[in-house]
C-alpha cells in the first residue's frame, strides 16, 4: 500500500524548505551581494541560512507531534520512514547545522559564501534522508549526497595547501569506501532479493540459521564489505587514515560539521542496518566464544579503534588533529555500545552521539574563534591563551573534560551508559567484559592527552613569540549563543540525563 | 540545614567566586571562608545530633533486621536516572560522618593557610571549593554511581590546583597524581559495573544502592576476581604500595592547601571506597584477599617510614610519612575485626587532621618564608628562635603523628595494632617496628628543621621574615585542638564509629 506522492511531498516539506533555502541563498548572493566584503556577507547570508534551517526545524517539530500522535509515515518501499525517532534525529541534525552556521559566521574564510552555505545545507539534507531511509538504494544515495558535500567542504579553504590535501585524501578514501559498501550492498541484495532492511533481515535470518557457512558464508562477505564501508564513514580504525588530514585541513566550521552531523547520521544508519538488516547474522564477541557475525566484526573494530585512536592522539601537537584522533577514539566507544545489540545498546549509542555532537561543536567553536584571531591551530598558538581569552578557554575546559568523560558533564554519563549497555548484554557470563575493560582503560589514557591540551591553554604561560599580542579575544554574540547552547546540552545531559534518555527510550 | 547542603554550599561558593571580578582578592577569600565555615558548621551540627542519638541508635541497631541500614540517617533519596536504577541517595552513619567533619575542618583551615595566594586567586578558590564539594559528595553518597560521580569530579580540580599554583616539578606531579587516580578509578569502575550487572543491572532491584547491593549474594568466584579490582582501584588513591609513588611527588608539587587536602581527605576517599565498595559489598572476596593486603599494608608502614628517614627535603618527609600512616588505615581495614576497623576509621580522621597540620607548617609557615625545604639549610637557620609558633606547632603535630598518648593518633594506631594482633600477630609486630622508625624520623626532622645550630651569615634575611599571620595561627590552633580533643576524649568519635562498624563486622562474619 503506497501512499500518494502528494502526501510524500507534504511529509517532506521540511526537507524541501532546506532545498529552497539553499537556492535562495545562491540567488541572493549572486544578485545582490557578490561585490561586498566576505565578512558581512558571511553574516548576512548566515542569518538567511539560520532562518531557513529554523523554519525546517519548526516544521520537523510539528511533524514530531504528528507522528507521535498519528503513527509513523512510511514512504514507498520504505525509502522514507518518518517515525518519532527519525524525526527527532532530523531535528538534532538541523540544530547541529544551525550551530555550524553560527560558527561559520565567526570564521569568514572564503569569498564563495553562498556556495559554502548551500553545500552545508545539502549536506544536512543528505543526513536527514540518511536517517529516514530503510532501503538500500536510498541509503546509498543519501550517503553519497552527504559524502560529496563533505568532500567539497573539506577542500573549501582554497588558498591553503593542507585543505586541498585533506579534501583529496577524504575524497579518495571516501570513494573507495563507497565502492566497498556498494559491493557489500549488492551482495546483500543478490542473496536476499530485497532492498528494504526489514525484508533483508528476514531473509538473512533464514540464511544465517545454521551460522555463516554455505550460503551463509556469502552473507558474511556481504556483511564484511558493508561494514568496511561504514568503517570509513565513522572513521573506525583501521579505516581512519583520512580523518586526521581532513579534520586538520578543513576550515574549522566544516570540521565541526564533519565531526558531528555526519557522525550522527552515519551511526544512526549503521545501527539500523545492523540491528534490522543483519539481525539474524549477529554472531557473538564473548571472550572465548567468538562467533562469526556482525557483533564479532564490530567488537574487533571497536577494540582496534579504541587503541589506535587513543594512543595516536598522545603525540599530536595540533588541536584539530588531536580532536580528530579523539573522534576516532570516540567511534570506538560508540561501537562498544553498539555491540550490545539490544535496545539498551541502541539507546546508549543514540544518547552518546547527541552528547558527543554538541560537545564537539562547542570544542570546534572555541577553536574557530581563537584560531581566527591567533592565525593557527597548533599547540604553540594556543599556549597560555587563557590570558587573552579567559571565557573561551573556560568553555573549552568544560567541553574537553566532557570528551574525557569527567562528571558532571554529558560525556561521562554517555560513556558510562555505553559501557553499561555492553556489559549488561550478557549479565550471566559478562561476555563483553574484555571490551568494556579495554574501553575504560583507554579512557584513562585519553585523559592524558586531553589534560596536555588543557595544560597548554589554561596552565602554561604564553610563549615569547606569540605574547606580543595581548588584546582580549571574545567571541561575537551569535557564536557565544552557539557555544552556550552546546554547553547547556552538555550540562543537561550530564546532570539530568533521564530527560533525553526518556525521550530516546520512548521513541525507540 | 541538612547535611547535603555541605555539598551544595561548596559548589555554590565555587560558582559565586567565579562570578567575582579577579581584582577583588579579599572579597574572594572571605567568600571562600564563609562557605567553608558554613559547611563545617553544618557538619558539626550533624555530628552533634548524631552523637547524642548514639545510645538510642544502638538499641535500634541491636533489634533491627538490617542493622547496617538501621545505623544510617538518610539525607535524601530520590530517583535520579530511573532508567538505570540510579538514585540520588545521600545518607550518613558513624563511618562517614567523622570523615565529613574532617573535610569541613580541612576546608576551613586550608582556606586560612592559603590566605596569601595572590596568583589567579579567583580560580584558586573556585577549584578549591569544587574539590571540597566533590569530597563531601563522595563521603555522603550511598549510591555507588553517585559516589563514583563525585569521586571523578574531585580528580580534575586537583590537577589544576597543583599544575597552576604548585612548586617543584608541578606539571609532572599534577599529571602523575591525576593519571594514577584516574587509572585507579577506571579499575574500580570496571569492578563496579560488573557488580551492578551481576546484581541485575537496569532491570534488577538493587541498582547502584550500596545498602541494597550488600544484600545481594555474589558468588565467591565472582567476588574473588572482582574484589581486588575494586579494592585496588580505590587503594591507589589511599597510597597503597606499590602504587604510592604519586603521593610524595604530588604532595611536594602541590601548593600548601592542596597538599593539606590531598593528605587530609583525598587519600581518605580511597580508603573509604575500599571499605564501602570493596569490603562491605564483597565480604568473601575481602576474606580471601585480606592476608595479602595486610602484608602490603605493613610494607606501606615500614617502607614509608624508612624512606621518610632518609629524605633531605622537609616536604618529602611528610609525604612519605603519609604513605606510612595510610598503611595503618589499610591494615586496620583488612583485619576485618571490630577493633581494627574502628581504628582504621579513626586513623583516617586522625591522620587527616595531623597531616593537614604538618603540611601547613612545612608549606605555608616555613617554605613561604625561607623559600627552602632542604633540611640541611633549615638546620643552619635555627628557626625555633625566629618562628617559635611554627616550631611549637610542628612539635605538637609531630608528637601526634608519632602516636604520643593524648593525641588522636595514639588511640587510632593502638586499636589498629590490637586488631592486627588478633589476626596477624607477626604483622602487628612488624607494624610496631614501623612506629619506632616513625619516632626516629619525626624527632630527627623536628631537630633539624627547628633546633639546628645557627650558621648562616645572613642574619638580616632571617630577621626580615614576616611574622606568622593571624589566619595561620587560627588554622593551626583549630587543628591542634581537634587532635587533642579526639586524643583525650576519643569516644566523641569512637562511639559512632563503633555503632556502624559492629553490624558491618557481623556481616563479614556470616
Amino acid at each position: 500500500m503506497n501512499p500518494s506522492y502528494i502526501q510524500l511531498l507534504l511529509e517532506l516539506l521540511p526537507q524541501i524548505a532546506l532545498v529552497v533555502t539553499a537556492f535562495a541563498l545562491l540567488a541572493v548572493d549572486f544578485a545582490l551581494l557578490r561585490q561586498r566584503d566576505p565578512t558581512p556577507r558571511f553574516r548576512t547570508l548566515g542569518r538567511i541560512t539560520v532562518f531557513g534551517l529554523a523554519v525546517a526545524g519548526a516544521m520537523l517539530f510539528f511533524q514530531l507531534g504528528q507522528v507521535q500522535a498519528g503513527g509513523a509515515f512510511v514512504g514507498p518501499l520504505r525509502t522514507v520512514v518518518l517515525d518519532p525517532l527519525t524525526v527527532f534525529f532530523q531535528i538534532v541534525i538541523v540544530v547541529v547545522t544551525i550551530i555550524t552556521v553560527f560558527i561559520s559566521m565567526a570564521y569568514p574564510f572564503t569569498t564563495h559564501v553562498s556556495e559554502y552555505y548551500a553545500v552545508l545545507i545539502f549536506g544536512a539534507l543528505g543526513m536527514n534522508f540518511l536517517i529516514a531511509s530503510e532501503e538500500l538504494i536510498a541509503i546509498f544515495v543519501s550517503l553519497e549526497l552527504l559524502s560529496v558535500c563533505l568532500y567539497i567542504l573539506t577542500a573549501f579553504h582554497k588558498g591553503m595547501l593542507r585543505s586541498a590535501e585533506g579534501g583529496l585524501k577524504y575524497f579518495v578514501f571516501g570513494a573507495l569506501s563507497s565502492a566497498f559498501m556498494l559491493f557489500g550492498l549488492a551482495w546483500t541484495y543478490g542473496l536476499t532479493g530485497d532492498t528494504t532492511l526489514a525484508g533483508i533481515g528476514q531473509a538473512a535470518t533464514e540464511l544465517a540459521k545454521h551460522g555463516l557457512h554455505g550460503n551463509g558464508a556469502m552473507l558474511g562477505v556481504a556483511l564484511l564489505f558493508t561494514l568496511v564501508g561504514f568503517g570509513f564513514k565513522i572513521a573506525a580504525a583501521p579505516f581512519h587514515q583520512w580523518a586526521p588530514d581532513a579534520y586538520e585541513g578543513s576550515p574549522t566550521p566544516a570540521t565541526a560539521f564533519i565531526a558531528t552531523g555526519s557522525k550522527i547520521a552515519s551511526f544512526f544508519i549503521l545501527v539500523k542496518v545492523l540491528f534490522i538488516g543483519f539481525a539474524g547474522a549477529h554472531g557473538s564477541a564473548a571472550w572465548g566464544g567468538f562467533n562469526s557475525g556482525w557483533i564479532a566484526v564490530a567488537a574487533t573494530l571497536a577494540a582496534i579503534t579504541l587503541v589506535v585512536g587513543n594512543t595516536a592522539a598522545i603525540v599530536q601537537r595540533n588541536v584539530k588533529r588531536l580532536l580528530a584522533y579523539s573522534a576516532i577514539a570516540h567511534a570506538g566507544y560508540i561501537l562498544t555500545g553498539l555491540v550490545a545489540a539490544n535496545a539498551l545498546g541502541a539507546a546508549s549509542v543514540f544518547f552518546y552521539i547527541i552528547v558527543y555532537a554538541f560537545t564537539n561543536l562547542g570544542a570546534f567553536g572555541v577553536v574557530a574563534a581563537i584560531s581566527a584571531r591567533v592565525g593557527g591551530d597548533d599547540f604553540k598558538d594556543f599556549t597560555g591563551i587563557y590570558k587573552r581569552a579567559p571565557g573561551l578557554t573556560f568553555l573549552m575546559l568544560l567541553f574537553i573534560l566532557s570528551l574525557a568523560g569527567v562528571p558532571p558533564l554529558g560525556g561521562f554519563f554517555g560513556k558510562f551508559y555505553l559501557f553499561t549497555a555492553a556489559l549488561s548484554a550478557d549479565p550471566h557470563n559478562l561476555g563483553l567484559f574484555w571490551l568494556v575493560a579495554l574501553g575504560i582503560a583507554m579512557s584513562a589514557v585519553s585523559l592524558y592527552y586531553y589534560l596536555v591540551l588543557l595544560k597548554t591553554m589554561y596552565v602554561s604561560d604564553p610563549v615569547a613569540e606569540t605574547s606580543a599580542a595581548t588584546d582580549r579575544i571574545a567571541a561575537p554574540p551569535f557564536l557565544n549563543f552557539a557555544l552556550l547552547f552546546s554547553l547547556a546540552v552538555v550540562l543537561w545531559t550530564g546532570i539530568a540525563p533521564q530527560q533525553l534518555l526518556g525521550w530516546i527510550e520512548r521513541f525507540l | 540545614m541538612s547535611l547535603d547542603w555541605t555539598i551544595y554550599l561548596s559548589f555554590i561558593g565555587s560558582g559565586l567566586i567565579l562570578c567575582q571580578p579577579r581584582e577583588q582578592r579579599d572579597r574572594i577569600r572571605w567568600i571562600a571562608l564563609a562557605f567553608g565555615v558554613a559547611g563545617l558548621a553544618i557538619a558539626l551540627g550533624a555530628w552533634w545530633s548524631y552523637n547524642a542519638a548514639v545510645p538510642e541508635l544502638t538499641k535500634q541497631v541491636a533489634s533491627a533486621s538490617d542493622p547496617i541500614r538501621a545505623a544510617f540517617r538518610v539525607v535524601c533519596d530520590a530517583p535520579w536516572i530511573p532508567s538505570l536504577k540510579i538514585n540520588y541517595f545521600l545518607a550518613y552513619d558513624g563511618i562517614n560522618l567523622p570523615l565529613v567533619v574532617l573535610n569541613g575542618f580541612i576546608c576551613v583551615t586550608g582556606i586560612l593557610f592559603s590566605w596569601n595566594v595572590e596568583h589567579r586567586t579567583k580560580e584558586f578558590f573556585a577549584f578549591f571549593l569544587a574539590l571540597i564539594g566533590g569530597v563531601y559528595g563522595v563521603f555522603l553518597s550511598m549510591d555507588l554511581f553517585l559516589l563514583f560521580v563525585f569521586y571523578e569530579l574531585a580528580i580534575i580540580p586537583k590537577y589544576f590546583l597543583i599544575a597552576i599554583w604548585g612548586g617543584t616539578r608541578k606539571e609532572y606531579g599534577a599529571m602523575k597524581l591525576v593519571l594514577y587516580s584516574f587509572v585507579g578509578s577506571a579499575a574500580a569502575l570496571v569492578g563496579i559495573l560488573a557488580l551492578y550487572v551481576k546484581a541485575g543491572g537496569p532491570s534488577g532491584v538493587a541498582g547502584f544502592n550500596l545498602l541494597a547491593l550488600k544484600d545481594v549474594a555474589f558468588t565467591p568466584e565472582f567476588q574473588y576476581w572482582c574484589f581486588p579490582l575494586v579494592f585496588l582501584g580505590f587503594a591507589v588513591l589511599a597510597g597503597m604500595w606499590p602504587f604510592h609513588t604519586w603521593v610524595p611527588t604530588g604532595h611536594v608539587a602541590a601548593p600548601t592547601a592542596a597538599s593539606m587536602l590531598l593528605a587530609g581527605v583525598v587519600m581518605k576517599l580511597g580508603a573509604y571506597g575500599c571499605l564501602r565498595a570493596g569490603i562491605m559489598l564483597m565480604p568473601s572476596g575481602a576474606k580471601a584477599w585480606a592476608g595479602v593486603i595486610a602484608v602490603i599494608a605493613v610494607i606501606n608502614i615500614i617502607y614509608g617510614a624508612m624512606v621518610a628517614l632518609v629524605q633531605r627535603d622537609f616536604k618529602f618527609v611528610i609525604g612519605y610519612s603519609s604513605v606510612s600512616h595510610m598503611g595503618f588505615v589499610l591494615l586496620g581495614l583488612v583485619t576485618l575485626t571490630t577493633i581494627g576497623l574502628n581504628g582504621a576509621v579513626l586513623q583516617m580522621f586522625s591522620h587527616g587532621i595531623i597531616a593537614g597540620l604538618l603540611f601547613a607548617v612545612v608549606g605555608r609557615m616555613v617554605y613561604d618564608r625561607t623559600h627552602t625545604r632542604v633540611l640541611a639549610e633549615l638546620q643552619s637557620m635555627r628557626l625555633y628562635e625566629i618562628m617559635p609558633f611554627a616550631a611549637i606547632t610542628f612539635v605538637l603535630a609531630g608528637a601526634a603523628s608519632m602516636g604520643v598518648p593524648g593525641f588522636s593518633g595514639f588511640v587510632a594506631e593502638l586499636q589498629v595494632l590490637l586488631g592486627a594482633w588478633q589476626q596477624y600477630p607477626w604483622l602487628a609486630v612488624a607494624a610496631g617496628f614501623g612506629i619506632l622508625v616513625t619516632f626516629a624520623y619525626t624527632l630527627l626532622t623536628i631537630l633539624r628543621a627547628f633546633f639546628g645550630e645557627r650558621r648562616t651569615a645572613n642574619e638580616q634575611h632571617l630577621r626580615a621574615m614576616p611574622p606568622i599571620s593571624a589566619p595561620e595561627k587560627i588554622g593551626a590552633i583549630i587543628l591542634i585542638s581537634v587532635t587533642i580533643i579526639v586524643g583525650v576524649c576519643p569516644n566523641c568519635l569512637l562511639n559512632m564509629i563503633n555503632l556502624s562498624v559492629q553490624p558491618l563486622v557481623s556481616l563479614l562474619a556470616k
